[in-house]
């Protein structure tokens, strides 16, 4: 399958439409601005939650301001604010070129996007004025869930609907997107409801440890996978390296990431024997995430060049080999041994900032990237030097960070083992704290500039040139013809 | 036959999670099913600790504002539903853990390992085991310090843990400086924690009758296990 585009035509039609008329611009830039919006928001609560840590809060003993209260707007504004919004945008962009189809309805993708924005909104609200619900990542308070779900529903079938009306052989993303969508609807409605009206106790702990997995192995990671074997392709002109290794990666995926929740919740009361599935299941994770490197590394061999030349190639392949890292890592600490120490520390939150900033952030940014100047209709960024710095800053950011919390989770693990005085651990941890303090400020000046240049670059769209030839690393890349 | 859309909509999307939800899921829970879940007056059943009567006599004056009859088993009901929701508002389980491993020499520093028949109730719904512990476990707090220690530290941690990174939390007390209702249902629920353990606290050597070990405790524990309770 050489083209995206030729996988899904149509066979009674004999003229393929154009993208301009099945793609609504202007909702994909609306969802892109909409997730630029929380992911600042997000990073200004991480930032005031590092402030905390270092004992230097800004707003002490302000009720609005708890900084407990903002850690959960920054995971949840990251999760539903800033992934599902740049996902709800790329797929605006994507699902409508793979199917040759529009969305079941424009109306209802209006809606949605408004719907959504207030979900978030109700969101913030809730969890800032005590509304919280007991499950990571499932903060969002109890009235709020129904009608995010709602939600959910209403993006599956807008655009499970032009999918499945697509004749022909699915193309890899479209494989990704179907389940993504099934799954997305399933884990969410099991992470709000079940372990707060079905089941309590132990066994509500094995539900929450699916939850917080599966958020990210069957929402975030399906789609960003999906849109990774659509964008990579599409800007290197050239097809995925091995059908074969893309049916392994995907099918091997679907099995076993579903099966890992219990992995958060090693040596809890929960069942021995299932915390041994949930670690094997893990560990075989790894392996089929391996496949899927492979398949993207083999499709850049004689294009090394464009990681280079290619600002959204270079954030994509950054991604993966975090995704690799931090997959690698996970097959580690996920045994038993690692848990002894490592369970409870920073080290589990340098993995985490790793996932979903690393991989899946990186990714967002780098479509935005491409795409923006395209939304826009502009020829190119107001300047190219910016979104260098932006790369920069947030991957260095980014790298710093994930080090120096994991070092930070092996020292207060060994110290809690070796039974150091609680405070004494605090004391160990506060270097360490600071450091991430300037990698967060160092992440958030990034998009600074990633948000001036966006501003810029519609402003003075009429007036930028076209970039020449790729040189230089920071150059939009070759123009790429998008049909 | 793996890429039509019928096998990825059906075999990997419904399938394989519905697969997953019941080995991981239900499993867990059908083992489990035939425990009663302990309701909030099962809990208050088992008694009213200490700290909670102390707490009347330290602050008569506004515990009887706060808590009209007094420290009865009803307002010891209330106090521990709403100090529960105030930590779950407040975030407290992500930086509090509620469970001892059996490694990492947890059991020496706090007690007890955690045992399932612990979370079989009502104020573990959901389950708040936690997954950062950037302060102490608190499943075994009760009656490990005393209630003014709680107060004050819940005003000002540094205070009285001059390193500690919690935050200040003034919103837990009058504008007199006295813990309001919030601060004393939450004080409650805290010093509850662990208070079911027959032997606590081991640790100060006091407590109601019954052997002070951690030994003690596991034992009591098995013993609950294997009478099914």
């Amino acid at each position: 399958m050489t083209s995206a585009a030729s996988g899904a035509l149509p066979n009674e039609d004999t003229a393929i439409p154009s993208a301009s008329d099945l793609v609504i611009r202007r909702l994909v830039l609306w969802h892109f601005v909409a997730a630029l919006t929380f992911v600042f928001v997000a990073m200004l609560a991480g930032l005031l939650f590092s402030f905390q840590l270092i004992q230097i809060y800004p707003f002490p003993g302000m009720e609005a301001f708890s900084p407990g209260r903002w850690r959960m707007v920054h995971t949840n504004g990251v999760a539903y604010g800033f992934i599902a919004n740049a996902f709800l945008g790329a797929l605006h962009w994507a699902v409508p070129r793979l199917t040759l189809r529009r969305v079941l309805s424009v109306k209802l993708s209006y809606f949605i996007f408004f719907a959504w924005q207030g979900v978030l909104l109700a969101t913030v609200i809730g969890l800032l004025t005590g509304y919280a619900q007991a499950v990571e990542w499932g903060e969002t308070p109890i009235f709020v869930d129904p009608v995010a779900l709602l939600g959910l529903i209403l993006v599956a079938i807008n655009f499970l609907t032009p999918i499945l009306k697509a004749k022909g052989p699915m193309y890899v993303t479209l494989w990704y997107f179907i389940s993504a969508f099934v799954w997305t609807v399933m884990v969410y409605a099991m992470g709000s409801y079940v372990p707060e009206f079905f089941v309590g106790g132990t066994a509500s702990g094995a539900i929450i440890g699916l939850f917080i997995h599966d958020l990210v192995g069957l929402f975030v990671t399906p789609i960003g996978w999906g849109l990774m074997y659509y964008f990579v392709p599409i800007i290197l002109k050239k097809p995925i390296w091995s059908h074969g290794l893309s049916l392994v990666g995907f099918w091997g995926l679907a099995f076993f990431y579903p099966l890992n929740g219990i992995h958060h919740f090693l040596y809890s009361p929960i069942p021995m024997f299932l915390q041994y599935g949930a670690v094997i299941s893990t560990i075989a994770v790894e392996l089929v995430v391996t496949t899927v490197i492979i398949n993207f590394f083999g499709t850049l061999r004689h294009r090394g060049d464009a990681l280079r030349t290619n600002l959204p190639i270079r954030w994509f392949y950054l991604g993966m080999v975090f995704y690799f890292t931090t997959c690698l890592q996970c097959a580690f600490q996920v045994t038993l041994t690692f848990q002894r120490i490592i369970h409870f520390s920073d080290w589990v939150v340098g993995h985490s900032h790793l996932v979903m900033f690393g991989v899946f952030g990186f990714w967002i940014l780098g479509f935005m990237t491409y795409l923006i100047p395209r939304l826009l209709n502009s020829a190119g960024w107001y300047r190219p030097s910016w979104n260098a710095w932006h790369f920069w800053l947030t991957g260095l950011g980014m790298l710093v960070m994930f080090f120096d919390l994991v070092i930070a989770g092996l020292i207060q693990g060994f110290m809690w083992k070796e039974l150091a005085p609680w405070e004494a651990t605090l004391t160990a941890s506060a270097p360490f704290w600071l450091v991430r303090l300037f990698t967060g400020i160092a992440i958030v000046v990034g998009q600074l500039f990633f948000f001036a240049n966006i501003l810029m670059t519609a402003i003075h769209k009429r007036s930028i040139e076209p970039a020449p030839t790729p040189a230089g690393g920071e150059l939009e890349g070759p123009s790429v013809v998008t049909a | 036959m793996l890429e039509s859309k019928s096998t990825v909509f059906l075999v990997a999307g419904v399938g394989f999670f519905v697969l997953a939800f019941v080995v991981m899921g239900l499993l867990p829970w059908m083992i489990y099913m035939d425990q009663e879940e302990e309701t909030l007056e099962d809990l208050v059943a088992k008694g009213i600790p200490h700290e909670f009567v102390e707490l009347a006599e330290r602050f008569p004056e506004q515990f009887s504002r706060h808590f009209p009859n007094g420290p009865t088993p009803s307002s010891f009901g209330d106090a521990l539903q709403l100090g529960h929701d105030i930590y779950v508002a407040e975030g407290c389980w992500h930086c509090h853990s509620q469970q001892i491993r059996p490694v990492s020499n947890e059991d020496l520093r706090w007690g007890a390992v955690s045992h399932p028949s612990e979370y079989h109730n009502v104020l573990q719904r959901p389950v708040l085991f936690g997954t950062r512990r950037v302060g102490p476990d608190l499943i075994r707090e009760a009656a490990r310090r005393s209630n003014d220690w709680h107060i004050a530290h819940f005003y000002e941690p540094t205070n009285v843990v001059p390193t500690s990174v919690m935050p200040n939390y003034p919103w837990f007390f009058d504008e007199d400086g006295y813990p309001n209702r919030k601060g004393m249902a939450l004080v409650a629920y805290i010093q509850w924690l662990g208070s079911w353990l027959p032997e606590y606290p081991y640790y100060q050597g006091e407590g109601p009758a019954g052997a002070r070990s951690r030994e003690g405790d596991e034992a009591a524990l098995e013993t609950r296990r294997m009478e099914g309770s």
